[in-house]
């Protein structure tokens, strides 16, 4: 396979740093905010001119050419990449609730650049995922250290 | 805007085969050694990431119609099949607090359609 160099690349790379407690909240932090943005720039993608999954045939083109989807996607890529370097070293039950703070991002982003309705209903519905997004991330058993 | 039942269902679609793609990463990760060919060949791997993108196109075909506000939150679903299929397949248990959070995530998803316009 032509381009594939012989030096294992990622394996020189491990645990080469590691991030403290504090470094590790920030990360996460940062990454809620990537992966926020990414879900509004999912949305604009879907009605962006020329996404058709609809007419029964799909229109690669368009798709190529929609820079929403591919910046939203990219986004999603360093949402996932800050996410893992996150975890490696911080704690899953501190972090998953950080975590959870995309949905309020979302919420804010969908009312006030979107224009959807903001009801309580939907508020409450927010604040119970998060919470328990909050309690799933404490409830994996970990030896005390 | 209203939120087609459609778009939800395509949703809970996504994040089912969202979540199998979950079960093959972690599959694929402890076989997994740190390098470019063998992580290529892992077909593990590869089974999930592309599980990951097919969940993906059913995603963005549910965000077509509807709100993002509604449908975003919905993807949480995600961790409730999750929770099932790591008890199923790889034995973790199932705790007060695991248990708790799903409670809660449930809780959440029926609050937030009751606010569906």
């Amino acid at each position: 396979m032509p381009g594939n160099s012989s030096a294992a690349p990622g394996s020189t790379a491990r645990k080469a740093f590691s991030f403290t407690h504090n470094q590790s909240l920030l990360l996460v932090f940062c990454c809620t905010l990537f992966g926020g943005v990414a879900q509004y720039l999912f949305k604009i993608s879907t009605t962006h001119a020329a996404f058709t999954f609809e007419n029964g045939s799909v229109n690669w083109l368009a798709i190529v050419a929609n820079y929403p989807l591919w910046i939203g996607l990219a986004c999603y890529g360093i949402f996932t990449l800050l996410i893992t370097l996150a975890l490696r070293d911080g704690e899953l039950s501190v972090l998953y609730p950080v975590i959870s703070l995309t949905y309020i991002w979302v919420v804010f982003l969908s009312v006030l650049v979107l224009h959807e309705p903001l009801t309580p209903w939907k508020l409450a519905g927010v604040a119970l995922i998060c919470l328990g997004v909050a309690f799933l991330g404490s409830g994996g058993k970990k030896p005390a250290q | 805007m209203k939120t087609p039942i459609e778009s939800m269902l395509l949703v809970l679609f996504a994040s089912f085969l969202g979540s199998f793609g979950a079960v093959f990463l972690k599959w694929g990760a402890g076989r997994m050694s740190l390098n470019l060919k063998s992580m290529l060949l892992n077909w593990r791997l590869a089974a999930g990431v592309a599980l990951y993108l097919i969940s993906t196109v059913f995603y963005l075909m549910a965000l077509k119609h509807g709100e993002l506000s509604i449908l975003f939150p919905m993807v949480s679903l995600g961790y409730v099949w999750t929770l099932l299929w790591a008890r199923l397949f790889f034995g973790e248990p199932f705790t007060g607090r695991k248990l708790g959070g799903l409670a809660l995530i449930f809780a959440g998803l029926i609050v937030l359609n009751l606010g569906r316009s």
